[in-house]
């Protein structure tokens, strides 16, 4: 059995965004939506979260810290592009500065549009991500037992 | 027999726990006006991070948090098999000692910081804790456990200052709110995660079990304040390790974290003044 859909911890991280999309990510923890209800809890840290949320295009000077975070989690992660400038840019996607959205950085497997990204559909998004968790720890524990 | 109790309390001991942090997780959240998690979700955490890969930083750093373990059941078996109540201490302690050590070996600056807070915290509550087992030899005149369960009159009658000074203590062990400055459950973005921040996967899980068996020792030392030979004191002692849990999680949640300073001279204070003249008064009267 994969214990993985049952506690699923997040590390977010808000890329150059209004910070519209962060707050609402926080909602999701307040007493109104409580995520904690599914086991999930938002740690500050890359090596103990499964879920990267991030919010907010990403720019040229966030890329080193974007990659970083996404290459100290553990295996089995995935990544959540949340609002609409995560997925592409969004409004700023013009910008001198702005790459685009996270995908064009990291492998994104869910994206939550939205300006700012509604708590529900951020909610939608997580439980998303945890069918693609579960594969990808089914993959992984193929791999383990064709190593052995 | 004695091969078969030590594997039974060495299995029961942090299911009890899990279920205790359960419990906790549950109320908190209650108290907070949410729903809260199932009450087995530590068990669903400590079985995800089992199957998590785990990123090692070098071969001292998870040495350490199972070396800590080892000390920490070592322990329980000795406290719940009724022996020496001061070698449980000092087996706690290198427990403790073993555990800091690995978050210096990890050498990152954040757990450097959380060692550095720990090592404060076991200043804080070390001098209560020994106090306590001296307190028990003076009030039954034995350090065994199995001795200290069989007297007529339970310690807290000869004790009360001392239940009350390790009660205070008892935030440090559990890593309750004012006093969880190395590492906390619940403020996870604190100094990011304090001595754990290194540690992935099956390692986490290593000191999260660590943790519930170090709950129902804390709890087994609140016991023993109300153990007496008679049957119904198991029940009372119960009760009492129930509610000193559940003013424990009151605590957790009606205060923010203290500094170190606070947590110190507090700590200190409370041993000083409760754990001592206690100790003082028994010894000239007794």
């Amino acid at each position: 059995m994969n214990f993985i859909k049952k506690s699923p911890w997040i590390l977010h991280y808000d890329g150059s965004s209004c910070n519209g999309c962060d707050i609402e990510v926080l909602a999701c923890l307040t007493p109104l939506y409580d995520v904690e209800r599914f086991g999930i809890i938002n740690t500050g840290n890359p090596k103990h979260a499964d879920i990267l949320l991030i919010t907010g295009s990403v720019n040229e000077q966030n890329i080193p810290i974007v990659k970083q975070l996404y290459e100290q989690m553990p295996e089995p992660k995935v990544v959540v592009a949340v609002g609409i400038c995560a997925t592409s840019g969004g409004i700023f996607a013009e910008c001198y500065n702005i790459v685009g959205g996270v995908d064009k950085v990291l492998p994104v497997d869910v994206y939550v549009p939205g300006c700012a990204a509604r708590p529900e559909s951020i909610i939608d998004g997580v439980v998303k991500a945890l069918a693609i968790l579960d594969e990808k720890q089914k993959i992984l524990s193929g791999k383990k037992a064709l190593a052995k | 027999m004695l091969i078969l109790k030590i594997i039974v309390i060495i299995l029961l001991t942090p299911i009890a726990g899990g279920l205790l942090t359960g419990m906790d997780r549950v109320i908190t959240a209650r108290m907070q006006g949410r729903q809260g998690p199932p009450l087995l979700q530590p068990f669903y955490d400590v079985l995800k991070l089992i199957q998590k890969e785990a990123i090692e930083v070098n071969l001292m750093h998870r040495f350490y948090v199972y070396l800590s373990l080892i000390f920490v059941i070592l322990t329980s078996v000795i406290l719940l098999l009724g022996g020496d109540i001061l070698l449980a201490v000092f087996a706690l302690t290198l427990g403790s000692v073993l555990f800091i050590l690995g978050g210096y070996a990890s050498n990152s600056p954040y757990s450097l910081i959380g060692s550095e807070r720990e090592l404060l915290q076991m200043m804080a509550y070390e001098p209560m804790v020994l106090l306590t087992g001296i307190g028990f030899y003076l009030a039954d005149k034995s350090f065994f456990i199995s001795d200290i369960i069989k007297n007529n009159i339970p310690a807290i009658v000869y004790l009360p200052g001392m239940f009350i000074g390790f009660v205070y203590i008892l935030t440090f062990k559990l890593r309750k709110s004012p006093f969880d400055f190395s590492m906390s459950h619940h403020g996870h973005q604190e100094i990011v995660q304090g001595i754990t921040t290194e540690y992935s996967g099956k390692d986490l899980a290593v000191i999260e079990i660590t943790h519930w068996y170090e709950q129902i020792i804390a709890l087994v030392f609140v016991f023993l304040f109300f153990a007496t030979s008679h049957i119904s004191s198991i029940i009372v002692g119960i009760i009492v390790c129930l509610l000193v849990y559940f003013l424990e999680i009151l605590i957790d949640n009606g205060f923010a974290r203290m500094k170190w300073n606070f947590a110190l001279k507090s700590a200190w204070l409370v041993t000083a003044v409760l754990g001592s003249v206690n100790l003082m008064v028994l010894s000239y009267f007794r």
